[in-house]
């Protein structure tokens, strides 16, 4: 008696699973095909053990979240007059696993952070209070990235944070943890300035 | 160069043939009759008669009265008390799942506006709460969307739908317990999913953050209620599939796709992965979010007005080619960046083609709707429903809109993108999420709303408070675009620029969860069976015919 209802119901399936199979294919299958041997570029170091402890850090607290890591091409966007480098190819993120290119700049693009800021005690001091640096910044503050201590004589062993005057309480040294650390040895591994061939580019 | 363009040529191509292929295959022998199966919603001569749970009676009554001026159908009317019986018992079936899933939705609809409130506020008090690490604004922010994605709006499309099938089926449903053990599954996942985002183990991709340990408990649930659902459909005594049956089974073969696809252990990495990410991004949202969102509007506007769907063929054509083309958009999130661009203009095109389904849908809804909207004034469900339906035709276009390079150019990286998401999420899927459960809730637990006044202060609080927030972040989005844009003016220009925007967005948010606030007390004192009025009243039927009392007796 259901000949006919089932055939319906088969359809509706069939056609369901075909239609995401057919953009699975364009939409992941060719880009993972077309791009997956992709060879990194020359200039581009596998990151250190210590970086990569970073990128978690990065990723626990969602940087990417308002930080892209894709500076673009001068015809869509100023990304290079601003000093974001220049356009990034996909060789660039051969060892980035999870991506974490982004699709927001409440803050500007990270991709070649290292380039533009090359200072350690900057990083540590501008996670700690990005305020103390930049006047309007809306980044959010990491204290939980580091700790205070009473007493301004730095022990053996600590990274204390060269902080602008007034920025910590009197009589007290801010210490960075290993966690702060780690990010910043991470935010200073990006630097994609080496160049590119042309046929790296995507097309 | 050349290549690409024609790879895009034959994927376009190819695309606009199979889709012929589609609506030939799936019309034939459908487009005949697609009046009848606009009726299955209605027994055979219940045309014309209304069905309002969500307010009092008298606006009930009032509703008819509406109904019977501006377009009566010149049809009988009528529910004989046997038929009224009849679907308080399908009602029935589904009960315990049903209440499951939308007592969690509106369990984790409070704890997602808390989330988004608290990161919008940060966004203009960058010091608040910066102790601890589990409030920070990048864990708060993933948290909230995550919240909002699979857990209120997920538990309320699997509660609307699992209450839908039944009687779009005219079946009990079968394996209702099977359904329950899934809701339970998908609260776990979605509880420790948000708690790892919370305490640092997010997977870092946008819509993906939940660890893969917490997906499979979503996979296996969501599993389960397919299961139910695929049981019930073997049994249904209709001679023709409604078109939200279609939308409710396609969104449940799809969703496990997607998060298998999207989690399968070493696949993805790289700019391949940001293509992954997008393509799910986008697919979760137009091939499960989307899908239930359509289905309850294509049920309860129908319904509470006594009145089929304006073309029953054209809904069809709408869900096939929203299937298609949307399913290949989400590469439009990538526009200039290391991506092949043949990816992102092929992403463009069906952005664009995206119009078709979306102006079927409006047309349908406009139609249906049309010369009968005094008959927002009496009913709540409808209030809620049609105003997120213009809003997902609104936020469709939009959507086409900004794929545009020429608009995407501005609009891309800002907060603009985040005011679009929202008229999708929230003012399309909420508000007719809010409409749906102000219907289905007084059939499951058969008991009134205690008070139609909290039902008014509930609409009028969110979209309010929605109006703000989107207007507000819209503009200092488009604002912040501009800036980025401009090289002469510093970066900071483009910050400083939004804060008052910001701010703006804050004060709808916090009007917005406050009318949540007063939907989740409603929804506990309904709950705790507070009012007066019982369920007898509630299933009162106006009608030509006395038909009198329906089901009060399962009481």
């Amino acid at each position: 008696m259901s000949g006919e209802r089932e055939v319906s119901v088969f359809r509706l399936w069939l056609g369901a699973v075909a239609i995401i199979a057919l953009a699975t294919t364009l939409l992941v299958v060719l880009p993972t095909l077309s791009l997956r041997d992709v060879p990194p570029p020359d200039g581009l170091a596998p990151y250190t053990a210590d970086q990569l402890r970073g990128r978690q850090v990065y990723i626990a607290n969602g940087c990417v979240y308002c930080h892209s890591q894709q500076p673009r091409d001068p015809s869509v966007g100023p990304d290079q007059q601003r000093g974001w480098g220049r356009p990034s190819v996909p060789g660039d993120y051969h060892y980035d696993e999870p991506h974490l290119l982004g699709t927001m700049r409440t803050g500007p693009d990270l991709l070649n952070i290292a380039v533009r800021q090359p200072s350690r005690d900057w990083h540590l001091g501008h996670l700690y209070q990005p305020r103390a640096y930049l006047p309007g910044s809306i980044m959010p503050a990491y204290p939980f990235l580091f700790e205070r201590r009473r007493g301004t004589t730095p022990q053996p062993g600590e990274v204390v944070v060269a902080l602008p005057p007034g920025v910590a309480p009197a009589g007290t040294r801010v210490v960075a943890t290993p966690d702060a650390l780690a990010l910043v040895d991470y935010l200073l591994s990006l630097d994609r300035s080496y160049p590119v061939t042309r046929a790296e580019t995507p097309r | 160069m050349t290549i690409g363009v024609g790879l895009l040529l034959a994927t376009f191509l190819l695309s606009v043939a199979s889709l012929g292929l589609f609506l030939w295959s799936m019309s034939r022998g459908l487009f005949g009759r697609g009046e009848a199966a606009g009726r299955v919603i209605f027994e055979p001569r219940e045309v014309g008669l209304v069905e309002e749970p969500a307010g009092p009676v008298g606006d009930e009554d009032a509703l008819q009265g509406v109904m019977n001026r501006t377009g009566h159908t010149g049809e009988f009317s009528v529910l004989t008390p046997d038929q009224a019986s009849e679907r308080a018992r399908l009602d029935a079936s589904s009960r315990l799942p049903v209440l499951a899933a939308l007592t969690s939705a509106v369990i984790w609809l409070v704890l997602a506006s808390a989330f988004g409130l608290v990161a919008s506020l940060k966004l203009h008090l960058p010091d608040w709460l910066v102790e601890q690490p589990w409030l920070t604004f990048g864990r708060i922010r993933p948290a909230h969307l995550n919240a909002v994605g699979y857990g209120w709006c997920s538990f309320a499309g699997l509660g609307v739908s699992l209450w839908m099938y039944p009687r779009l089926l005219k079946t009990p449903l079968v394996g209702g317990r099977i359904a329950t053990a899934g809701i339970a599954l998908w609260f776990v996942g979605v509880s420790a999913g948000t708690w790892a985002v919370l305490t640092g183990h997010s997977a870092g991709l946008e819509w993906l953050e939940f660890p893969w340990q917490a997906d499979v408990p979503l996979f296996l649930g969501g599993t389960l209620v397919g299961v139910s659902l695929l049981l019930t459909l073997q049994r249904r005594t209709v001679p023709h599939l409604y078109v939200s049956v279609w939308y409710i089974s396609a969104g449940l073969v799809w969703l496990p796709i997607l998060l298998a696809v999207a989690k399968w252990p070493g696949l993805h990495r790289g700019v391949p992965q940001a293509a992954m990410n997008w393509w799910y991004g986008h697919n979760v949202l137009g091939l499960w979010f989307t899908p239930l969102g359509l289905a309850a509007i294509y049920y309860f506007i129908p319904k509470t007005i006594g009145k089929p769907i304006h073309s029953y063929n054209l809904s069809l054509i709408g869900f096939w080619t929203l299937a298609f083309f949307y399913s290949q958009v989400g590469g439009h999130h990538l526009i200039g960046g290391p991506v092949p661009s043949w990816l992102v203009t092929l992403s463009i095109v069906q952005s664009v083609m995206m119009v078709i389904p979306v102006v079927a849908v409006g047309i349908n809804q406009h139609r249906t709707m049309w010369g009968h909207f005094a008959a927002l004034r009496h009913s709540p469900t409808l209030r809620f429903v049609v105003t997120g339906g213009m809003l997902y035709t609104l936020a469709s276009v939009q959507g086409s809109l900004q794929s545009l390079r020429v608009v995407n150019a501005t609009t891309h990286f800002t907060h603009f993108t985040v005011a679009h998401a929202h008229l999708g999420l929230y003012g399309f899927f909420s508000l007719v999420m809010f409409g749906a459960m102000y219907f289905v809730m007084p059939r499951v637990l058969d008991w009134e709303w205690p008070s139609a006044r909290m039902i008014s202060l509930h609409f009028w609080l969110v979209t309010g408070g929605f109006a703000i927030y989107f207007t507000g972040l819209s503009i200092g989005g488009w604002l912040q675009g501009l800036a980025m844009l401009d090289a002469s003016r510093p970066f900071m220009d483009s910050v400083r620029i939004t804060i008052p925007y910001l701010v703006s967005r804050s004060v709808g948010g916090a009007l917005m969860t406050l009318g949540h606030l007063v939907f989740a007390l409603h929804f506990a004192l309904m709950l705790g069976r507070r009012g007066d009025r019982r369920g007898a009243a509630l299933l009162r039927r106006p009608s030509p015919e006395p038909v009198g009392v329906a089901a009060g007796a399962t009481a």
